[in-house]
């Protein structure tokens, strides 16, 4: 069967790499699966250009992103972009150091989807958190300050769950950028259309007013700062690293990691919700 | 005399980003410098906040090794109030199996999709004719003419034969497997991998039960099978076609670890400094200092003590070339990573390590020398990745279900700690003051920095640079031995770089 090559962009600005290599614990498909067999019958993703990933280095593998890049190709964005951009250079080109700012503006104007993968691409995430010193902004953000017009689709967590990159990327082939089913905030419904508290495996005792005292307790964190009532995830059902575990599951209150209030108002991490943010799901 | 000069940015295959420029004379390196391109300022992020989110936080300044920043915070966290001799010892136990689960993924990862393609041809595998379902995967890839990301590449010097390609090629992707599973392994406890949501202060914020006891165990034989079935074969395999490579890239031979992960008793890595002369030393924690003679940071960022560090950046000072401050022990630049800490365990006559490097010296006929060098350094990771698994074992089974995890401590108002640990890349410390309840100043000395960091004031320069300096390189236009060392020190830029800066000019204020 003829193979159609869908070319993929993927550029790290301020990030950890963290989902990189959470892509990596993806495991139907695996990232064998990803990278080298057919996603879909007659769809292989061509990963162009992959800072961690890629065999080569300086000039042969930057001048990638001067090429063709071909028809129709993502730009996944990984880390948030700075504003001043001084604070992220990517590589060098004619001797000039390239910020990772002029080539997503670049690259982005062409693509046919911007793929912020991870909360810094989608929101801004952890190097924006206050007093944001690197003057961080999301891939949305840059892309409306400069008049692009590229669908961009937001797949937020810290890091991104695997599934999420994959169903994402899965969505636009089957039907397109026009046919995906976005929230306000430019997330794929089909992962982000419910709260973590309406989903929750603890809500019953949340429900019935039994707290957990401690970290590692098996009743509701509520008390304990979990942020699950304020943060739209499928984590409960779907779960992390091959549906092992996820953060409420071993103990640990949900940090509102997917949401564009993270950091600066999913923290103190472990203070108790004020009762005015509660979704009071289920009440009348 | 000719010279030249040859500039690989980015350097790829790295966590972070990086671009290093070198100056040869008549096909000989005379200097290098490497540049962290990116800045984060997460220290700065950090302050005024809560200081249990101290560990949720720090653990994303690095994606690959986010278990140790939560180890070294949750560490200094623990002397801040005034609990270290008081965590449970299950809690104590799973930092290490979390740390150790980390390591496992991080050194895997490291040698097979980070390294490993400077040494092992893949395209080899277009001549397979067997039935692997792996090797036939990447064989249909090459036959679809699109090659990336494995092309393009450096060219010429791939030295393996054809059927040896083929079989690390097939370990690159069972390799896949195996640090995802060493993920599986710490979201048991951690709820998630990368960045989990457990340790803290006062231990692990989890419960311990029999399932996930049984669980970890057999992540643990699964991925010790790897070990001996792949990856030290490989090691030694690529030892055996790349001898020169235990010849270049010998560092500042001065060795620095800070020792970890002793919740049974003896750490599995001693603490200690290990002189070129031979000499080792107990670590004092006092003779950390952070230079800046070449770094872009005016006189009064300088400090006796990473707590008292400050960063006022200075772009047009003279003589200066990095961002990266100069981490001094002693005044001394230090190698620091799996080779420091075998060359410090040797030193420091515990047993596990002088067996196994022991071991290693037999089958590959070396002198100790030599593993002071690029292939010496992914050699310590190979074995270390073995001693690591095998502890595991004995720490998972340590694990009483239904005793506490943790403390979970109430926040103090002041204090001071410091936390030493290791990172799969290094000695790491965080240093942390509290007042007011709040984290008035937070500090990481990362290994990155100590490997990474430039000359200091008495012209020492640091650790890469050393191993990079003086080596000849046999074709400038594939300059294969640079980015081999680099990749053998696993540099880790989001970590080097989390406070530091790009060349360029400075917008921001930092809050003092």
């Amino acid at each position: 069967m003829a193979c159609n090559e869908v070319p993929v962009v993927w550029l790290q600005g301020g990030g950890c790499s963290g989902c990189t290599v959470s892509l990596a614990n993806s495991l139907f498909p695996s990232l064998r699966n990803i990278l080298l067999d057919q996603l879909l019958p007659g769809t292989h993703l061509s990963l162009l250009y992959h800072p961690t990933l890629m065999a080569g280095q300086g000039e042969g593998a930057f001048s990638v992103l001067d090429r063709p890049l071909g028809q129709g190709y993502v730009l996944a964005i990984e880390g948030a972009i700075p504003e001043n951009d001084q604070f992220c250079t990517i590589g060098e080109k004619n001797g000039q150091e390239v910020t990772i700012l002029s080539k997503f503006v670049e690259l982005a104007c062409d693509a046919s989807l911007v793929l912020a993968v991870g909360t810094c691409s989608s929101f801004g995430g952890i190097p924006a958190g206050s007093p944001n010193p690197g003057g961080f902004a999301s891939a949305g953000q840059v892309a409306a300050k400069y008049d692009i017009t590229t669908p961009v689709v937001n797949v937020p967590g810290c890091p991104a769950h695997p599934d999420w990159i994959v169903t994402a990327i899965a969505e636009f082939l089957l039907a397109g950028a026009g046919g995906l089913r976005l929230d306000a905030l430019g997330r794929p419904m089909s992962i982000y259309g419910q709260l973590i508290h309406e989903n929750c495996p603890r809500r019953a005792y949340y429900d019935e007013g039994k707290f957990a005292e401690k970290p590692g307790d098996p009743e509701c964190l509520h008390e304990l700062g979990c942020k699950g009532p304020i943060t739209y995830a499928d984590c409960p059902l779907r779960r992390w690293n091959n549906a092992t575990n996820w953060c409420v599951g071993a103990g640990g209150p949900c940090n509102g990691c997917t949401q564009p209030e993270y950091i600066d108002e999913t923290t103190p991490f472990y203070q108790k919700l004020p009762e005015d943010a509660l979704p009071k799901i289920g009440q009348a | 005399m000719s010279k030249s000069t040859i500039t690989i940015d980015p350097v790829t295959r790295i966590e972070g980003h990086l671009g290093v420029r070198v100056e040869m004379e008549d096909g000989v390196i005379t200097e290098a410098r490497c540049s962290g391109t990116l800045f984060r300022g997460l220290e700065i992020i950090l302050r005024g906040r809560d200081p249990r989110d101290a560990p949720i936080l720090t653990q994303r300044i690095c994606g690959v090794c986010p278990q140790s920043h939560a180890t070294a915070s949750a560490l200094a966290l623990d002397e801040a109030y005034g609990v270290t001799g008081r965590i449970p010892q299950n809690g104590r136990l799973l930092r290490d199996i979390m740390l150790g689960a980390n390591f496992l993924q991080s050194h895997v990862l490291h040698f097979y999709h980070l390294a490993a393609l400077d040494y092992v041809d893949v395209t080899a595998v277009q001549g397979y004719t067997g039935s692997d379902p792996g090797l036939q995967s990447v064989k249909g890839f090459i036959s679809r003419g699109q090659l990336a990301p494995f092309a393009p590449r450096y060219e010429g010097d791939y030295r393996l034969e054809p059927d040896e390609n083929i079989a690390a090629t097939r370990h690159y992707i069972e390799a896949l497997d195996v640090r995802r599973n060493a993920h599986e392994l710490g979201a048991l406890f951690g709820g998630k991998m990368p960045h989990q949501c457990t340790v803290n202060v006062g231990g692990v914020g989890t419960a311990v039960s029999a399932d996930k006891i049984v669980r970890a165990l057999s992540y643990v034989e699964s991925i010790l099978e790897f070990i001996d079935s792949a990856y030290l074969p490989d090691i030694l395999l690529v030892a055996g076609r790349y001898p020169d490579y235990f010849d270049i890239g010998r560092g500042c031979s001065r060795f620095l670890a800070f020792g970890a992960m002793e919740s049974t008793g003896t750490p599995l890595f001693a603490s200690g400094v290990l002189s070129p002369d031979g000499r080792f030393s107990d670590f004092e924690r006092e003779n950390v200092s952070e230079e800046i003679a070449t770094s872009y940071y005016s006189e009064e960022s300088k400090a006796d003590t990473p707590f008292d560090s400050t960063t006022v950046p200075n772009a047009e000072k003279d003589g200066a070339y990095s961002w990266l401050k100069s981490p001094r022990y002693d005044g001394k630049p230090c190698e620091v990573g799996p080779l420091a800490r075998m060359m410090v365990g040797h030193a420091a006559g515990d047993e596990r390590i002088r067996t196994a490097v022991e071991a290693l010296l037999d089958q590959t006929g070396l002198d100790a020398c030599r593993l002071n060098s690029t292939l010496g350094r992914h050699a310590a990771r190979a074995l270390e990745t073995k001693l690591v698994a095998t502890a595991m074992r004995e720490w998972i089974l340590a694990l009483r279900p239904g005793e506490p995890c943790t403390l979970a401590p109430e926040v103090v108002e002041s204090g001071q700690g410091v936390g030493l640990t290791e990172a799969p890349r290094g000695a790491l410390s965080h240093w942390v003051t509290i007042q007011d309840g709040k984290l008035a100043n937070y500090q990481c000395v990362v290994p990155t920095t100590w490997n990474g960091s430039p000359r200091d004031s008495e012209g020492v320069p640091g650790p890469i640079e050393q191993a990079i300096e003086g080596e000849a390189i046999r074709d400038s236009d594939n300059p294969f031995e640079i980015v081999r060392i680099i990749r053998s020190f696993d540099p880790c830029l989001a970590c080097a770089v989390h406070l530091q800066r790009p060349r360029g000019e400075l917008h921001i204020e930092l809050p003092i």
